[in-house]
């Protein structure tokens, strides 16, 4: 089975970590073996850890002159049938989209963590912010899918990251950490455990790489050196690979089945958290870092009388707008908190119906504070 | 292509995708050949193109994997393909302005990392697949879809480029002396270094059409003429003779 069940690399128990280590750690329990990347705060530290381990772990790592050059590495290393990562923040994000794109579209496994910074453009460097929302969906051109998790401590830093490369592995495609300044350099106690699941991707010789009988279908995948000679290209292409720059129904094909195979799949990939939901008439839909403000907002405000609950998103996306329009039908109210100026407001919107939501956000390169949303839910009374 | 070198090619692919005329077709059967006399095991080689004319000679037409990548940044792919697995041997093969231009960063810091990379640049001057545009190779004066009243431009000298970036097996060959390439080829992938092998190809289509050399032939008597082994010294060599000088580059 791919799925397998192993000792824990790294080491068990007990320990105290600052959340970009925690995240390098489980990439190397995840199985990673490749890092390539490129310098930039508030990430570097994750490319620090990952420089001094890949190589005594039996891995390889490469330094690269740029952010595209980093993820070029990255899809190539895990062509060569190794688990492949790097990690950047918003500008590097940004540098990287083209080959983003190029990955999703070779259906190439790449996990990428995001430690997010107060953007646009350089922003503030060393400032918290959570913007990259629609640019990990969005940001390269044309249609896609892709996977984003959302850690809101040191110990989903580490569970995130292993899960991320469990889905990358499974469904290839690029998988994101959308982790936060403020969650990678917050040091908290985490329990790593003895074991671990991690999912090996799936190679059967001799079938198509780039298709499959089912529309929604994730081919099997093998690696340079096993004799398949393979054809991976960014042109849109046959099943085994072969160009077809042209036949519109070559690309239509390959387009849907690559956003099919993991929007078909949102009741296995998408996770959440509820707290005081079964009574909440008014609910604060959260996500990172901003979901720890949110629960202890929540937790104050039901002990003022109010009947409210928290929704944390954990898996970003695909997004899970089932969840919101389920949850909509008991509430007369959503808050929507976030450092950036309303990107999972819209898509909580798109799924309220009728159901009122308020956005509460904040730019300023500061978390937000329980109070801001204790006060926000006030006005919702 | 001659019957020898089928083996090397996939079944599927019955010809070529270049213009009449182009030299990527000598140049695709030179490299075969080095590669033959070599005895390379195709199961464990992996052809890295990007985006162009030259990109398509190796992919899809080699029967090996091939990894036809992002326009500029086929070099950095080879890098993490060989980096994950170094069993494998790498050999990537695009033209000058994806090798040099938009991927001209990824090139000499591949150089200057000295990873056992090969890395063979067809140099036809000017972008072909997209209609003929000024490259950064393009002789100063010469005509493009972009210069209309000539390039006001230097071009790079990918050798002295690559040389400089620290590079430990630099070549310049031409599709006009198909067996002294093959021999800088067999050089370049044998070698453990990064190696880097130019290659002079025509292009008739966009090139030769807009500087007075309006038939493939023409093209290939031209080049003939300027290509040289041995330095010269001849002001009126248009373009200069360095850009045309023929051979190895090596301390």
């Amino acid at each position: 089975m791919p799925l397998t069940t192993v000792t824990n690399p790294v080491k068990a128990g007990s320990r105290y970590l600052s959340g970009n280590d925690a995240a390098a750690e489980g990439a190397i329990a995840a199985g990673c073996r490749f890092y390539g990347g490129y310098p930039i705060t508030p990430s570097s530290e994750i490319m620090e850890y990952m420089s001094r381990e890949m190589v005594p772990r039996g891995g390889a790592f490469l330094q690269m002159e740029d952010e595209i050059a980093s993820i070029s590495s990255v899809v190539g290393a895990s062509w060569s049938g190794a688990k492949a990562m790097t990690a950047t923040s918003g500008p590097g994000l940004s540098l990287m989209q083209e080959c983003l794109g190029y990955a999703a579209f070779t259906e190439t496994p790449v996990v990428v963590v995001d430690v997010q910074r107060a953007g646009p453009c350089t922003g503030q460097a060393t400032k918290v912010g959570a913007g990259d929302i629609m640019a990990v969906k969005w940001g390269s051109h044309g249609d896609y899918q892709v996977v984003a998790l959302s850690p809101w401590s040191v110990q989903e830093m580490f569970s995130l990251t292993v899960e991320a490369f469990n889905l990358s592995e499974r469904l290839r495609v690029p998988a994101f950490l959308l982790a936060e300044e403020a969650t990678g350099h917050l040091r908290e106690r985490v329990d790593l455990p003895e074991t671990i699941e991690i999912y090996n991707r799936d190679y059967t010789p001799g079938q198509p790489v780039f298709g499959c009988a089912e529309a929604d279908g994730i081919p099997s995948m093998p690696c340079f050196g096993a004799g398949e000679k393979l054809m991976v290209t960014g042109s849109t292409h046959d099943q085994w690979g072969f160009r077809k720059t042209e036949g519109p129904e070559f690309h239509d094909r390959l387009v849907r089945r690559l956003s099919r195979k993991v929007l078909d799949r949102k009741a296995e990939i998408c996770r959440h958290e509820g707290y005081y939901l079964d009574d909440a008439e008014v609910v604060v839909v959260a996500y990172g870092f901003t979901a720890r403000s949110a629960l202890r907002a929540v937790r104050q405000a039901r002990q003022d009388g109010m009947a409210v609950g928290l929704l944390r998103l954990i898996t970003i996306w695909p997004f899970d707008g089932e969840l919101i329009s389920r949850v909509a039908q008991g509430a007369r109210g959503f808050l929507v908190p976030e450092m950036n100026l309303g990107q999972v407001d819209g898509l909580v919107r798109s799924a309220a119906g009728d159901t009122p939501v308020k956005s509460l956000t904040q730019v300023n390169g500061s978390t937000i504070s329980p109070a801001s949303i204790l006060a926000a839910l006030g006005e919702m009374r | 292509m001659a019957r020898s070198m089928e083996k090397y090619l996939r079944p599927e692919v019955k010809t070529t995708p270049f213009c009449p005329g182009c030299g990527h077709g000598v140049l695709m059967g030179a490299l075969l050949r080095a590669m033959d006399q070599l005895q390379l095991d195709m199961e464990k080689t992996v052809f890295v193109s990007g985006i162009g004319c030259a990109a398509w000679i190796p992919s899809p037409n080699f029967a090996a994997d091939t990894l036809h990548t992002l326009h500029g940044r086929a070099v950095a792919f080879a890098s993490g393909v060989k980096a994950a697995n170094p069993d494998l041997k790498v050999i990537v093969i695009s033209g000058d302005g994806d090798l040099t231009s938009i991927g001209g960063n990824h090139l000499i810091h591949a150089a200057r990392r000295n990873q056992e990379l090969t890395v063979i640049c067809a140099n036809n001057m000017i972008y072909g697949m997209t209609g003929g545009q000024m490259a950064p190779t393009t002789p100063q004066g010469h005509l493009t879809a972009t210069s209309v009243q000539g390039n006001p431009y230097r071009a790079f000298d990918l050798v002295k480029l690559v040389k400089g970036a620290g590079a430990p097996y630099v070549a310049r060959g031409s599709v006009v002396r198909p067996y002294d390439l093959i021999g800088y080829l067999k050089k370049a992938i044998a070698s453990p270094d990064f190696a880097f092998v130019e290659v002079l190809s025509p292009c008739p289509t966009q090139y030769g059409r807009r500087n007075k050399l309006d038939s493939p032939g023409a093209m290939y008597d031209r080049l003939g003429q300027l290509c040289r082994t041995e330095a010269g010294n001849d002001p009126a060599c248009f373009p200069p003779e360095d850009a045309l000088l023929l051979g190895e580059f090596n301390d």
